[in-house]
């Protein structure tokens, strides 16, 4: 699903029940990541669930690309929506890029509460720091 | 005195709060307990009348909030059974309890000596004890739990040494709700010579603890999970083994006389309570005692078993439920799985619908790994919980399982 049509379904719902299947149900769709990546050093600490991030950077089309997964259900949700902001981005889109402000357009705002355990914020930090590695 | 749920639930502004549009189902009273409106009085008149340092100072408002701090260390000795007061030392929770007795201990371990602690203890129970061994060259042992949840007190009585030192054990455990027999583990540590510390975070709400019936030398628990604010916890210990014991911190308070050479300390419980104490915190303890023990407690107790009880029951008709911990005397915590969830996604949808649980390894990592899941979901009940929040959870449940 990409951004917009990300945007356009969520719009159409309005009761948190119906948000959260769709979370729920994007989060389904989402790749998992091969046991082989699923390491400790592509564990993003700060969540209560396990998520993994691996990124790659290709100069030749100054894209940043990245591959996510977790254990738990609404978190891979989150990341479903998160890959559809960050795809096919070069690292200085997606550090431009207002992913709270996405968050919020989408009325998934509480999900941005680092209490919440979720690991959205721990996320977004380590694409964002992977993103300024590329030094680009 | 029969027991009016309606009337003790009006106590508690806090569970009259709507949480997304749903009246607030508190069910996470193992991390901390709602406070009454007698405690929020007592903060309030304790700040608005009676503001000053304890046990210094000669003028009235000294007097007056040093009466009420020694009140409240009164009437925590009277709820634990302590037969002398001078043995309730107040610290910030039960895992600055549990850290002082593992400091003031040093000096008596060497290496070779053992630690013994169980498969079911808090982080808050096993780190500093860690800690201890490192610096002492000390060997930590740990009991083994059963299938379902339970100390086996036969491989706690083989890993008992005349080397062991202390044994340190919790009295209901926080992740399963295990109520642990104290007495006779406690029986079977002193019969080789060890110290017994019971963490009592769990208990000292839901169980009548005396703590002289027990036999230990330490009991830690924190005020804040027994109605009273955050921020003070107790550690009680026999008087004549506290007054034996070195002090942990220094400072202002713990002292007798100082000189650049040489300080002299008071005996207990000052010896132990460095620096300006959290006197508000206390006299909220103290008010909190007053409050709980005006209440009919048989009756709470009866009323909190059936509420687990109920629950129990009901998650026995939903089969996606895998209950985590089947101990056969439980207080306040049931933990669970559902189907292949997360906790932590049937955490956020129980939320969603109004409902607070504790998600994730409740501060027990190693009792996860040998349990062999990631985490839990925890609900803990408390006497203000009724039957319909027992209802509530459990549609909460079928509404989350329409999800996954």
């Amino acid at each position: 699903m990409t951004l917009d049509e990300l945007k356009e379904t969520f719009a159409f719902l309005d009761s948190w029940e119906d948000k959260y299947r769709l979370v729920i149900d994007l989060g389904k769709e989402v790749p998992a990541l091969p046991a082989a990546d699923r390491t400790e050093d592509h564990l993003v600490r700060g969540c209560q669930s396990q998520v993994w991030l691996v990124t790659r950077y290709d100069p030749a089309t100054d894209r940043l690309h990245m591959a996510l997964d977790s254990d738990a259900h609404i978190v891979r949700g989150l990341i479903a929506i998160v890959l559809a902001a960050y795809a096919d981005r070069s690292p200085r889109e997606i550090l431009e890029f207002d992913i709270e402000g996405l968050f919020r357009e989408l009325d998934l705002v509480s999900h941005l509460s680092p209490t919440r355990g979720n690991g959205l914020r721990a996320m977004v930090a380590r694409i964002r720091q992977a993103a300024t590695n590329t030094g680009t | 005195m029969t027991l009016d749920v309606a009337a003790l639930r009006a106590e508690f502004p806090i569970l009259a709060t709507q949480v997304h549009d749903a009246p607030l189902v508190y069910l996470d009273n193992a991390a901390t307990t709602q406070k009454p409106q007698a405690v929020l009085d007592a903060l309030m008149h304790y700040y608005t009348h009676d503001n000053a340092n304890v046990h210094r100072g000669a003028h009235t408002l000294a007097d007056r909030a040093t009466r009420d701090f020694e009140a409240a260390r009164e009437a925590t000795a009277a709820f634990i059974g302590a037969s002398d007061a001078r043995g309730i030392i107040f610290t910030r929770g039960t895992t600055e309890s549990i850290n002082l007795v593992a400091n003031v201990l040093s000096e008596r371990l060497g290496p070779g000596d053992e630690i013994l602690v169980t498969e079911l203890e808090h982080h808050a129970n096993l780190v500093p004890w860690q800690m201890l061994a490192a610096r002492t060259g000390a060997v930590l042992r740990v009991a083994a739990i059963d299938a379902a949840g339970q100390v086996d007190l036969a491989d706690f009585g083989n890993k008992l040494s005349t080397r062991t030192r202390i044994a340190a054990f919790s009295h209901v455990s926080n992740a399963l709700g295990t109520v642990n027999p104290v007495e006779e583990m406690t029986r079977l540590a002193r019969a080789v010579g060890a110290l017994v510390l019971v963490d009592g975070a769990q208990a000292i709400a839901h169980l009548p603890v005396n703590v002289e019936a027990i036999g230990c030398d330490f009991y830690a628990f924190s005020a804040h999970k027994l109605f009273a604010p955050t921020g003070v916890g107790v550690l009680w210990g026999r008087t004549a083994l506290l007054d034996a014991l070195p002090p942990w911190q220094g400072g202002g308070e713990m002292i007798e006389t100082v000189a650049y050479t040489h300080s002299t300390w008071q005996p207990a419980p000052h010896r132990f309570e460095a620096g300006t104490p959290n006197i508000a915190g206390v006299i909220g303890l103290g008010a909190a005692l007053r409050w709980f023990s005006a209440q009919p407690r048989a009756a709470l107790i009866a009323h909190e078993n059936t509420l687990v009880e109920a629950t129990l029951q009901a998650f026995g008709e939903i089969p996606e439920i895998r209950l985590v911990g089947t101990p056969q005397h439980r207080v306040s915590v049931v933990s669970f799985l559902l189907a292949d969830a997360h906790p932590h996604d049937v955490g956020t949808l129980l939320d969603r619908q109004g409902i607070a649980v504790r998600t994730g390894h409740h501060c027990t990592m190693p009792l996860m790994q040998r349990l062999g899941v990631p985490g839990t979901v925890r609900a803990s009940y408390s006497v203000y919980n009724t039957l319909d929040d027992v209802h509530r959870l459990v549609a909460g449940i079928r509404k989350t399982l329409t999800f996954l």
